[in-house]
């Protein structure tokens, strides 16, 4: 039989999915963790990266912290957090979350830093704090950038937590952990495409709901879209 | 039960062969793969630059491939192409073909049409304006998405180790199966963001000298 028979196989199985720590169970503690990870990342990143671009502080910090962590090796984290006595979801959900914030960090600082400036100058002109003029002005006009950045991150959280399983950790990483240690590549076949399956749906989702919240004049619709690929700084 | 040091120079003298052994190897897979996917993108990008129609289907595509995670990309290629460094080279070169081929178009839709129209007025033809005018203004926005490329590629070959080939990945599962070994994991962890700022100033340092007519305050 070969592979991918095997994987058409596994995955065809209604038990695989059903079954305790099926992949319905896998994929919703993939998605909590997820959900943990990004959660606290956007906590820590969302009001600083806010607060940064409403003072103007901190952009080359913020370029540096954003390569350097590019290098950062998630798997390395993990591994380390394991050997600092921190297991599985934990360690993994730390991980992802140290993993995810730079993004959020980037887009909300631009966001706020690229708010029209004419847009600030009356909000001061009509005696509005500093704190007001960052909630009530900058924030909204940021909300595209902010979101964009919110959805870039949570599917690469979602890309990140199967790297859980190579410490004990859970999620879907699990089925290819255990294809992996048992050498059944048809199940590393299933598992991978069970992952990749779940991470395009949720950023086709996500891309959707990154429309609906976005201003409408700040919509960039899709033929202006394709003029401009944006590059990466 | 034995000391298990965080840092420990001892480990990096005694396994100084070792740990050289798999940062060659990192360094190897890196480049090999980041030029390939240069060699790729790069005239991807200027046909797609080129020809409207087909960038919404390269990009997408690239776009998807690239949403795909990488313990899952490993996954899905190792048994249809065997375990080793063939699907790791594979996964990682789809990784930075998206980040090269957008940085490549980004930086040639960017050259101020001002120029081109000069250069066309001096009766320039159209490969000319491409080679000569349109490519090198695009040079620091292909160099910048050479680096990111890199940097990230240097990350993800760690990942490799599921399917037996990781670099630096390898001493750091190594490190973890043995007993939790903090020296071996924390090394090459270190190893890997060195590595990665090593390779990333030796393109900024090749990108200024390609492009002597920026200016220099930037870095």
């Amino acid at each position: 039989m070969s592979v991918v028979e095997e994987a058409v196989l596994w995955l065809n199985d209604p038990l695989t999915w059903t079954r305790s720590g099926g992949i319905i169970d896998l994929g919703i503690e993939h998605l909590v963790m997820t959900a943990i990870a990004v959660a606290l990342a956007a906590a820590f990143a969302i009001p600083l990266g806010a607060w940064l671009g409403h003072t103007g502080r901190g952009a080359g910090a913020m370029v540096a912290l954003g390569n350097a962590t590019r290098a950062m090796p998630t798997l390395g984290i993990i591994l380390l957090l394991a050997a600092g006595g921190l297991f599985g979801n934990t360690a993994t959900v730390i991980a992802a979350a140290i993993f995810a914030v730079p993004v959020l960090l980037t887009n909300s600082y631009e966001g706020v830093r690229g708010a029209d400036p004419a847009a600030r100058d009356a909000g001061r002109g009509m005696g509005m704090s500093g704190t007001r003029v960052l909630v009530q002005v900058e924030l909204p006009l940021a909300t595209g950038l902010i979101a964009a950045g919110l959805r870039t991150t949570i599917v690469q959280v979602v890309a990140t937590i199967p790297l859980a399983a190579l410490a004990g950790g859970g999620g879907l990483g699990q089925i290819i952990a255990f294809g992996m240690g048992t050498q059944r590549y048809g199940q590393v076949l299933a598992g991978g495409i069970v992952v990749a399956a779940l991470a395009l749906v949720l950023d086709a989702l996500l891309a959707v709901a990154q429309r609906l919240v976005t201003p409408a004049p700040l919509r960039v619709n899709p033929r202006q879209r394709r003029r401009r690929v944006p590059a990466a700084p | 039960m034995a000391a298990n040091p965080w840092f420990s120079w001892t480990y990096v003298v005694q396994n100084a062969e070792t740990l050289w052994e798999h940062t060659v190897q990192h360094a190897a897979l890196t480049v090999q793969a980041v030029a390939v996917a240069a060699a790729i993108a790069v005239p991807l990008g200027i046909l797609v630059s080129r020809v409207r129609r087909l960038s919404g289907v390269v990009i997408g595509t690239a776009a998807v491939l690239y949403t795909v995670p990488s313990l899952a990309l490993f996954a899905i290629l190792a048994p249809l192409l065997g375990i080793g460094r063939t699907p790791v080279f594979i996964g990682l070169v789809i990784y930075a073909l998206l980040v090269i081929l957008r940085n490549t178009v980004a930086g040639i839709d960017g050259v101020d049409p001002a120029v081109l129209d000069a250069a066309r007025g001096l009766g320039y033809g159209p490969v000319r304006v491409l080679v000569h005018v349109a490519l090198p203004n695009a040079l620091p926005s292909v160099v910048a998405g050479l680096r990111l490329a890199t940097v990230s590629t240097v990350a993800l070959v760690t990942v490799g180790v599921v399917v037996g080939y990781g670099g630096l990945g390898q001493l750091m599962f190594q490190g973890f199966r043995n007993n939790f070994y903090r020296a071996e994991i924390m090394t090459a962890t270190l190893a890997c963001v060195l590595l990665a700022l090593v390779l990333d100033i030796a393109l900024w340092a090749g990108g200024r000298a390609l492009t002597p007519w920026r200016e220099r305050s930037h870095a």
